[in-house]
C-alpha cells in the first residue's frame, strides 16, 4: 500500500492531509535542552510561537517515539497562539493536540479547538478526605470495595439510576454541580471547592445535538470505563505540613479519589463539533498540518458554538462527579455503619484535566483575555489567585494528579511560576506507556487482580481485559512526572496518597 | 469480513480491505462489530437504515462508521448484516440488521467510544481497496 491511486473515494484534498500528518514520517521534530527540566521546540516552517516540552532525559526517551513532541509543534501553528505550545511530562500521543498539551490563544484574534480538549470532556478528578484513619477501615476493604462496586454504575455503557428528562438535561447543562447539590447529591460547600464553582459560565444548551442528549440521559452519577476509576486510599506521605492542613489532609487518613469525566454526553459533543468544523476549518484557508486539529476563531458564530457546547460537557462532568462522590458517601455511611457527621466526607478539590476556558494572564506584562485549552492538564493557580477556593487562598490551588492503580497518587499545589510559564497549569497523571494491545499481551498468562491483592490494594473491575489494559505497567512511573513539575518550579508537593482498593470500568 | 487490528498509543486501529468501495465499507461495517460482539450470538432480526455523507472518501467512512456505532451506542443494537443500496463518492445509503443487546445472550468485547479522524486513510492498488481507521476506545 505504498502508492496511492486516486479513485472515488480518495480525493486529492486528503492526500495532502495524509501526506503531513503520516506516522513515523515528516520532519524530524529537533528538542533544545534549556535546563534539566525545559526542552524547547525552535520556531521552523508554519509555527508561529516555539513549543516548550516540561521533561526530564529520562522520560524523553520514551516520548520521543510517539510522536507527541510533533503534535506540540502541530499545535504551534494555529492562529492566535500566545507564547508557547506547552507539554507537561506525562506528555503523550492524542487526537490533534498532545495529551499533556497547554495552548492558549487570544480570544478575539485566536481560535478554539475540539481537539484541544478531547473526546472526555471535563475529564477530570475529584479528592474526597474523611474522618477515617486507615486503622478504621483495615479488614473492611473488601466488603466495603464490593459495596462500592455493587453501588456505581461502573464498566462499558453503564447506566445509572439518575434519569434524567431532556428539559433536566438542559438544566445540569447550564448549572453542573450546582443541579446535583441542588437536587440533594451534596452540599453546598461541596461547590466552593469544585473549580470554576462546578459550573462554566458561556453553556447554552440549545448548541448541543439531540444525540448528545440522547448519549446523556441515564449516564449521570455513573463511572463509565477505561482508566475512570474511584478509589479509596490513604495519605501515606505528607511533604509540606502546613499546605497539607491547610487541604485538610494529613498522615494516615482515608481518603476517595474519584477520576470520571462527561461519559457519553461530552464524546458527542466533540463528534458533532469535529465533523462541523472539518467542514468549517476548510473556508477559513488555514494550512493545517493535521486534519485533528480542526477549530474555528473563538469570536466566530462556529467557535462560539463549540465553547457553548463544550461549557454544556464541562456541566455534565462536575455533576457527574459530584453524583459520583455522593454515592460514595451513602457507601461509606450504610457499609460502615457511620454517620455523616462522623465520617465527615468532604470535597478538598475537584478539577478539570481535559477543558477549554477563557482567563485572564499577563503576557510580557499585559493583561490579555486568553482561550487556555488544557487537554490531559490540569490548572494550577497559585496562592492569592481570585479563583482558588477562600480557604486555600494562602497555600494555592490544589492539584490532583493520579498515578496507576498499583502505585501513588499526589496533591500538589499551584505555583507563580506556573500562572508565568504555562498559563497556570501542571500535568494530569502518569502518562500511558504500553499501548493498550501491548498491555494485555504482556497481562496474558498473569492474575493482575491477585497481583494487586498481594500488594493489599482489593480491586474490582468489568472483564479481565479492563484490568490487563490498566495495569500498572502499563503506565509510566508517576514520581519521574512529579519530579519533573516540582523540580521545573510549576507545581509543589504536598501529599502523597497511596490506594487501598478500587473500582473500575 | 477482511480486517485486522493494528497497534496504537491508548487505542484500537484497524484496516479493512475490499475488492471494490462497497465491499470495502462493508468490511468496515461488520469489522466494527465483530471487535465489539460475538456475531454469531447476534440474531438480524431488527431493521435499521443507514445513510452518511463526507467531504470526501476519508470523511465518508468515519461518518459511516460513526452512525453505525450511533445505532450500538444510544439505541443499544448489535448489527451483524450490512447492505449497501446506493454509494455515490460523498454520500451512502443503505440498512443494517441486527438486534438489541440482551446481556443474557450476548457479549461486549470492547466499547468503542468514538470513530477518529487520526490517519484515516483510504487507499486502492490494482482494484484491491484498503482503509485504515483509529477508534478511540
Amino acid at each position: 500500500m505504498k502508492k496511492k491511486k486516486k479513485g472515488s473515494f480518495v480525493s486529492e484534498r486528503t492526500s495532502g492531509n495524509r501526506q503531513k500528518s503520516s506516522p513515523g514520517g515528516g520532519q524530524e521534530i529537533r528538542l533544545e535542552k534549556l535546563d534539566d527540566y525545559r526542552w524547547l521546540i525552535p520556531r521552523t516552517g508554519g509555527m508561529r510561537v516555539p513549543g516548550m516540552i516540561y521533561s526530564s532525559e529520562k522520560m524523553l526517551r520514551h516520548i520521543s517515539l510517539d510522536q507527541s513532541p510533533k503534535q506540540v509543534a502541530n499545535v504551534a501553528h494555529l492562529p492566535g497562539i500566545v507564547k508557547y505550545s506547552l507539554a507537561m511530562p506525562d506528555m503523550h500521543w492524542g487526537y490533534g493536540f498532545p495529551i499533556g498539551g497547554v495552548a492558549a490563544f487570544d480570544a478575539e484574534e485566536g481560535i478554539i479547538s475540539p481537539g484541544g480538549v478531547g473526546y472526555d470532556i471535563n475529564c477530570g478528578c475529584r479528592l474526597v478526605s474523611t474522618a477515617l484513619q486507615v486503622n478504621d477501615v483495615k479488614g473492611h476493604m473488601g466488603g466495603l470495595v464490593d459495596a462500592l462496586f455493587n453501588q456505581i454504575p461502573t464498566g462499558v455503557g453503564s447506566r445509572g439510576k439518575i434519569r434524567l428528562s431532556v428539559a433536566d438535561e438542559k438544566k445540569v447543562c447550564l448549572e453542573g454541580a450546582k443541579w446535583a447539590v441542588k437536587n440533594g447529591l451534596g452540599a453546598a460547600e461541596d461547590i466552593e471547592h469544585t473549580e470554576e464553582g462546578g459550573m462554566l459560565a458561556g453553556a447554552d444548551p440549545s448548541a448541543v445535538s439531540e444525540r448528545a442528549y440522547e448519549r446523556g440521559r441515564d449516564q449521570l452519577g455513573t463511572l463509565g470505563s477505561g482508566n475512570h476509576f474511584l478509589e479509596v486510599g490513604l495519605v501515606d506521605r505528607v511533604f509540606d505540613s502546613s499546605m497539607a492542613t491547610a487541604f485538610g489532609l494529613h498522615e494516615g487518613q482515608v481518603t476517595v479519589l474519584i477520576h470520571s469525566g462527561s461519559r457519553g454526553f461530552g464524546y458527542q459533543v466533540c463528534d458533532d463539533f469535529l465533523y462541523k468544523l472539518t467542514r468549517h476549518v476548510k473556508s477559513l484557508s488555514l494550512d493545517l498540518p493535521d486534519r485533528q486539529l480542526a477549530c474555528a476563531y473563538l469570536n466566530s458564530s462556529e467557535g462560539e458554538a463549540y465553547f457553548s457546547a463544550m461549557a454544556c460537557a464541562a456541566n455534565y462532568a462536575w455533576a457527574n462527579r459530584q453524583a459520583l462522590m455522593h454515592l460514595s458517601r451513602e457507601v461509606f455511611e450504610g457499609y460502615l455503619g457511620m454517620a455523616p457527621r462522623d465520617l465527615q466526607m468532604r470535597l478538598v478539590y475537584d478539577v478539570a484535566h481535559n477543558i477549554a476556558k477563557k482567563e485572564e494572564h499577563l503576557v510580557d506584562g499585559v493583561k490579555r483575555t486568553l482561550c487556555v485549552h488544557r487537554k490531559g492538564a490540569t490548572r494550577a493557580f497559585p496562592a492569592g489567585h481570585d479563583e482558588v477556593p477562600h480557604a486555600y487562598r494562602s497555600v494555592g490551588q490544589p492539584i490532583l494528579i493520579p498515578g496507576d492503580m498499583g502505585r501513588s497518587s499526589y496533591v500538589m499545589a499551584g505555583t507563580e511560576r506556573a500562572m508565568e510559564e504555562t498559563f497556570g497549569s501542571c500535568c494530569h497523571g502518569a502518562g500511558r506507556l504500553l499501548s493498550r494491545h501491548a498491555a494485555v499481551k504482556k497481562a496474558k498468562g498473569r492474575a493482575i487482580y491477585r497481583e494487586m491483592e498481594d500488594k493489599g490494594i482489593i480491586v474490582r473491575a468489568h472483564g479481565r481485559s479492563t484490568l490487563a489494559e490498566e495495569m500498572p505497567e502499563a503506565y509510566k512511573d508517576i514520581s519521574d512526572v512529579i519530579d519533573v513539575v516540582e523540580n521545573a518550579g510549576i507545581a509543589k508537593k504536598v501529599v502523597r496518597l497511596r490506594p487501598l482498593g478500587l473500582i473500575k470500568g | 469480513m477482511r480486517y485486522n487490528l493494528f497497534d496504537h498509543t491508548a487505542d484500537l486501529g484497524m484496516e479493512f480491505f475490499g475488492g471494490s468501495g462497497e465491499e470495502l465499507f462493508l468490511s468496515a461495517a461488520t469489522g466494527l462489530f465483530d471487535v465489539i460482539t460475538d456475531l454469531e450470538k447476534v440474531k438480524a432480526v431488527e431493521k435499521v437504515s443507514v445513510s452518511a455523507e463526507g467531504i470526501d472518501g476519508e470523511d465518508l467512512l468515519v461518518n459511516w462508521l460513526r452512525e453505525l456505532l450511533y445505532f450500538h451506542q444510544v439505541k443499544g443494537m448489535l448489527l451483524k448484516k450490512f447492505v449497501i443500496t446506493r454509494m455515490e463518492a460523498t454520500s451512502i445509503e443503505g440498512y443494517a440488521k441486527g438486534e438489541f443487546f440482551d446481556e443474557k445472550r450476548h457479549v461486549i468485547k470492547k466499547e468503542i467510544k468514538a470513530v477518529t479522524y487520526h490517519d484515516v486513510a483510504i487507499e486502492e492498488k490494482d482494484g484491491q481497496w484498503m482503509a485504515r481507521v483509529v477508534f478511540d476506545l
